[in-house]
């Protein structure tokens, strides 16, 4: 079972800096799920079914796109096939933190629905597997509510608050993200993939589907040493 | 507007997501194919990041409030900065320049 020992090992870990790291990225999550529920209720969507969406999907930038397409008259197919791509980079993230969601089968498939951009950037910036596991539970579990609860207010028409971009909202998502990457961009290795990869996601965002960009930095893995990466951390 | 796409895209999500956990749960990786899905990871996230600062929308330009605040935060990182300071200095910095009318 999803054990009491692993939950009360997460409440213990998450001290008072990890609850507010999370909060501070997932704050702006409730603001972008209110502007998914207003624009999904534009677009001739129910309150209950925007809510549902929310609930099963979680994943903010495929439902934007999916109700996207569904409201300029696209095919259901289409739609559904768009918004899977732009998940598709979910896969690597969970072969590269899945281990460590939890130590049972059950808790891993329960805790995949909240595998998410930001978790996946916290666990990988930590090194403490046990403080690892707290955060991708506590920011996978906030962002969840948070993103569900937006979600309500904003189909309801609770989206009066004005545009996020006005707080400039849109760039505490990539500056969250910068900072929790910045630890592993010591290792060189990481850095001429990342280098590489990053410069052919720019290049080719306006010419490709929405999120085959992200796919295709992945190319930067062919410029990785085969030496081992402990040794390429030491400072030349 | 039908459940069948949303329940599609649930569907098929959550397989994305359940896969690379399970896959770990039964197979044990070599030292080299760890640290492989580690770079690979950090290699998407930052893809994710540099796109999601530079480009709105479709490949639209985002302006350069988005890009100015973005940097300005990678700075306060590097110095070491609580995150929580990080984060919201960006979104300030950002709201700032708008208001001054850049776009």
């Amino acid at each position: 079972m999803f054990s009491m020992k692993n939950m009360r090992s997460i409440w213990r870990t998450a001290d008072a800096r990890l609850w507010r790291d999370v909060l501070a990225v997932a704050a702006t999550a409730s603001l972008v799920g209110a502007s998914f529920g207003a624009i999904a209720v534009a677009a001739g969507m129910p309150v209950w079914l925007c809510c549902v969406t929310s609930l099963v999907v979680f994943a903010g930038g495929s439902q934007f796109m999916m109700v996207g397409i569904l409201a300029a008259g696209g095919g259901p197919v289409a739609a559904v096939l768009a918004a899977l791509v732009l998940n598709a980079r979910h896969l690597p993230f969970g072969l590269a933190i899945g281990h460590l969601i939890s130590d049972n089968r059950l808790g891993r498939l329960l805790g995949s629905h909240v595998l998410i951009d930001e978790n996946t950037a916290f666990v990988l910036a930590e090194r403490d597997p046990e403080r690892a596991r707290a955060l991708y539970w506590v920011a996978g579990g906030c962002f969840f509510v948070l993103w569900n609860l937006g979600t309500l207010v904003g189909a309801y028409g609770g989206d009066q608050l004005g545009d996020p971009a006005a707080f400039g909202l849109d760039a505490a998502f990539p500056a969250a993200m910068f900072a929790l990457l910045l630890p592993a961009l010591r290792d060189r290795n990481t850095v001429r993939a990342v280098l590489l990869g990053g410069a052919i996601a720019l290049a080719v965002t306006p010419l490709v589907p929405a999120g085959v960009p992200v796919l295709l930095a992945l190319v930067g893995l062919l410029v990785v040493r085969r030496t081992p990466a402990t040794k390429e951390t030491v400072p030349a | 507007m039908s459940i069948w796409p949303v329940l599609a895209l649930a569907g098929g999500t959550f397989a994305i997501r359940a896969v690379g956990p399970q896959i770990r749960d039964r197979v044990r990786l070599s030292e080299r194919a760890t640290v492989l899905m580690a770079i690979a990871a950090t290699t998407l996230l930052f893809a994710l990041t540099i796109t999601a600062t530079v480009y709105k929308g479709v490949g639209d330009f985002a302006g350069w409030s988005r890009i100015i605040a973005v940097v300005f935060a990678g700075f306060l990182a590097w110095r070491k900065v609580p995150f929580a300071l990080v984060v919201i200095a960006a979104a300030a910095t950002a709201a700032l320049l708008r208001l001054l009318g850049l776009s």
